[in-house]
């Protein structure tokens, strides 16, 4: 599924076919970029869930699975092999017995217990405990209540059993830099942050805040040949325009592209070819306050779908850089329906669907942003005269994304933009949507739908992966007749990448998170 | 000398405190929290446990003068995101923010001070006009797009320089980001000195000396140039300041690891005690820059006493 996707989305393609005709070269500099902010958030990547953070965490850590591009799915990485028991809810995992720290200790079974037990310190508030939160009495440590996560067993050195509160494939959850594995004795240790150790194909040299991190290649990884090059930098770049000369001036091999530069880069005949493109795996959409009273009623709810002219805004507006929505579940993900169509630009109906509601004038309601330019102010400006056509009045009230945030998880709106993570994983995805999930973890909307609520749940005891398949794409159709978002665009990423450097993948989950392993740079590449 | 010293260094304490008290109210009484930002998906109990850690369960009267009291050990606290002490994120910042700061202020005097002074010496001419064109454009570019500008043409068309970064910390990645910050303060220095000139050459005591058969260099060298030097070391002393609110721009546009970009994320990511130890020491240098302006105003005219 994720190979077709590839294929529609990706200018890229070119770029990695050549990549399996070329053997790849030993040695150079991979110069990368970190385009979501000013500087790293911290070098202890259990604390902090930006993308940003996760580029150079890629290179430095290592979790029990990692991301599959070219399979779209998460595959064993530290882990070799894992069989199921159990009903579905007992993992045992048999461990990498050749992976060493960048200390040149080996990993154990113990670093694995001690890393998840880490995560789940509830006084610390760490991101990855949304994961570590799946095997049974993780929650109980993250509340005080106990001091080890009883689910989690040691069985030798190299074997562990985790026990899962619900039958879901591990893989999704334990394939992020926040679940990496660090070394138990020295992650301890207050210099643990001013020097992180960890398991990747790269260890750590230095760190300039605000300007870069410099890696090196870590002879003992347990990948035989890898990694190719010998240096890794990746320098903090948020500005676009800034990036663009860099990369322009060969001083950097990867530039994320904004709507601006998408179309500047494909319209120049020495770029274009540069261009690397995947659909993320995240959805952008206005989210509706059913305690609202307009909004409780789904025939509003899907007017607003049929009042805005949603391929004007993505062609005009996002210059094309995002695939229209559909439903929920966005394009790469393995259970999308193609064949879904998204709501048509209707305004008659729309203003059909207002009367029968008994909104023949329409209303006027709040609605809550950030400025982000690709699901932010600029959208909500363009939104706002097209309802105002079908009588619904929107003000806009502007916040910060941090604040924005806050909204979201507490309700305070009557709506709302947003882009969400709608992936990999579909159940995990799907089921934000389930009553029992609070709007604090990603309810935003407060949605409860009892005909949901039992597809999610037939889904969840399902033991055959088609049939939970078939359970959770209805459940994503029930969220497109019930609308209670606006389904806006599935975000496509925009990469330029140098011609030097080879092994790209599209990685659907954050195209900036590369495993660094793979990548090579060819002998034109300025970098020494 | 001694005692106005101690005396100015006691002043700096109702601002320090003042400046202090302000962040604190301000950044309790923003919307967002460092919990917010954390995670996506806590649990309500989790961030109740969050808060108490963090402290941020306690009323802000009872958490301001916690600060405060170990502001008085000189210790800044941890940084709430990445548990480091903040001294020590502001130790790896302070070098390259020093850096820029003074290579651009090296660049605005270097360059508008001789600028306003011959503007000044040839009133109205081609070259008087010529300068105070050019001080009036420095004033009036935006940071960003004059960045940009000077990437493109000293990187990207002439490959002289590199377009961003800290590199080694060489002056040869120090050059675009200083001069960038330093086409503002260059010139107003010019026009500050311009003006300052035009306006002793016609003072009396320059009049006398002229008069006196002195000539025109040693009247410019011992009276224009020493008196318009107090205006100058003025516009210097409150130009560090904005210096250092705006480096935060060009800091960011040129990947320069110095305490804007600090100051900025933190702001973003609710990181109070980053944000107030970043504010914190922009003010303790800006107000050290204009003590030791203070002093030399009386090495530059002794008729300027400390008492």
């Amino acid at each position: 599924m994720f190979k077709v996707v590839a294929i529609v989305a990706g200018l890229g393609l070119a770029l990695a076919g050549s990549v399996e005709a070329q053997t790849p070269r030993k040695g150079g500099t991979i110069r990368m970029t970190a385009p979501y902010g000013s500087s790293f958030t911290s070098l202890d990547i259990h604390t902090t869930q930006r993308a940003q953070d996760e580029i150079y965490a890629k290179a430095l850590h290592r979790s029990l699975y990692i991301w599959d591009s070219a399979e779209g799915k998460p595959v064993p990485e530290l882990a070799r092999e894992a069989v199921v028991s159990g009903g579905g809810l007992v993992y045992t995992f048999k461990l990498r017995d050749d992976a060493y720290f960048h200390n040149g200790r080996k990993m154990t079974a113990d670093d694995v217990i001690w890393s998840y037990n880490r995560i789940m310190d509830g006084a610390k508030a760490y991101p990855g405990a949304r994961y570590v939160r799946v095997i049974e009495g993780a929650a109980a440590v993250e509340k005080g209540q106990a001091k080890e996560i009883s689910g989690l067993k040691k069985i030798d050195d190299f074997t562990i059993e985790m026990k899962l509160t619900e039958k879901v494939d591990p893989g999704f959850y334990f394939f992020t830099a926040l679940t990496s594995i660090y070394p138990a004795d020295e992650a301890a240790k207050e210099s643990f942050i001013q020097k992180p150790i960890g398991l990747g194909p790269f260890k750590f040299v230095e760190h300039v805040p605000g300007s870069r991190i410099v890696l090196e290649r870590w002879d003992r990884f347990y990948k035989p040949g890898k990694p190719y090059a010998d240096k890794v930098i990746v320098s903090v770049m948020g500005e676009a325009a800034a990036r663009d000369v860099a990369f322009r001036n060969k001083e950097i091999d990867t530039s994320v592209l904004g709507p601006a530069q998408y179309v500047a880069y494909q319209s120049d005949a020495d770029l274009k070819g540069t261009i690397v493109e995947v659909a993320e795996v995240f959805t952008r959409y206005m989210g509706m306050n059913t305690s609202f009273k307009p909004f409780a009623d789904k025939r509003v709810r899907q007017a607003i779908n049929y009042a805005i002219d949603t391929d004007l805004i993505i062609n005009k507006l996002v210059k094309g850089k995002a695939y229209r929505a559909t439903s929920w579940l966005p394009l790469t993900s393995p259970l999308y329906d193609k064949t879904m169509k998204p709501y048509p630009f209707d305004p008659a109906k729309a203003k059909q669907l207002l009367a029968d509601a008994g909104y023949p004038n329409g209303f006027e309601f709040e609605w809550t942003t950030s400025q982000n330019e690709s699901w932010g102010l600029p959208i909500v400006t363009a939104v706002i005269p097209m309802l105002d056509k079908v009588g619904i009045k929107a003000k806009v009230k502007q916040v910060e994304t941090a604040v924005l945030a806050e909204v979201v998880r507490t309700g305070d709106y009557q709506a709302f933009i947003y882009s969400q993570q709608t992936g990999p994983d579909p159940q995990a995805a799907l089921k934000c949507f389930h009553s029992a999930t609070p709007q604090s973890a990603c309810n935003y909307m407060n949605f409860k739908n009892a005909d949901f609520d039992k597809l999610m749940d037939a889904a969840g005891q399902a033991d055959d992966v088609a049939k939970r398949g078939q359970l959770l794409q209805k459940a994503n159709a029930l969220l497109y007749d019930e609308a209670p978002v606006w389904f806006f665009n599935y975000n496509k990423a925009v990469m330029a990448v140098q011609p030097w450097l080879k092994g790209v993948q599209l990685n659907a989950t954050e195209l900036t998170h590369q495993s660094v392993e793979d990548l090579w740079v060819d002998e034109t590449s300025p970098a020494k | 000398m001694l005692s106005f010293l101690i005396r100015r260094l006691l002043q700096t304490i109702p601002t320090v405190l003042a400046v202090v008290l302000l962040v604190f109210v301000l950044f309790s009484v923003v919307p967002g929290s460092i919990v917010s930002t954390m995670s996506d998906d806590s649990d309500p109990q989790v961030e109740l446990r969050m808060k108490k850690q963090l402290g941020l369960d306690q009323p802000v009267y009872m958490r301001f003068g916690a600060y405060v009291a170990r502001l008085a050990t000189g210790d800044l606290g941890a940084s709430f995101r990445t548990r480091e002490p903040v001294t020590t994120m502001i130790a790896k910042r302070a070098w390259p923010t020093l850096q820029l700061i003074f290579a651009s202020m090296a660049f605005a005097v270097l360059l508008g001070v001789p600028l306003g002074f011959i503007a000044a010496l040839r009133p109205g001419s081609l070259v008087d006009t010529v300068s105070m064109v050019l001080a009036v454009s420095g004033l009036s570019l935006a940071k960003f797009w004059l960045g940009l500008l000077l990437m493109y043409l000293f990187a990207l068309k002439l490959g002289w320089l590199p377009s961003f970064g800290y590199g080694d910390g060489g002056l040869k990645y120090l050059i675009l980001p200083a001069v960038t910050l330093g086409v503002s303060p260059m010139a107003l220095l010019a026009r500050t000195t311009r003006a300052a000139v035009l306006e002793i050459m016609t003072a009396d005591f320059v009049r006398t000396a002229r008069s006196k058969g002195m000539s025109e260099t040693r009247v410019v060298k011992w009276h224009v140039m020493r008196n318009a030097l107090v205006l100058i070391l003025t516009t210097m002393g409150l130009q560090f300041g904005a210096l250092m609110g705006q480096a935060v721009v060009v800091e960011k546009l040129f990947s320069w690891p110095g305490i804007g970009s600090l100051l900025v994320d933190s702001v973003l990511q609710r990181d109070i005690p980053a944000v107030q130890g970043s504010i914190l020491v922009v003010v303790l240098f800006f107000l050290a820059i204009n003590l030791l302006i203070d002093v030399l105003y009386g090495v530059i005219d002794p008729r300027i006493r400390y008492a």
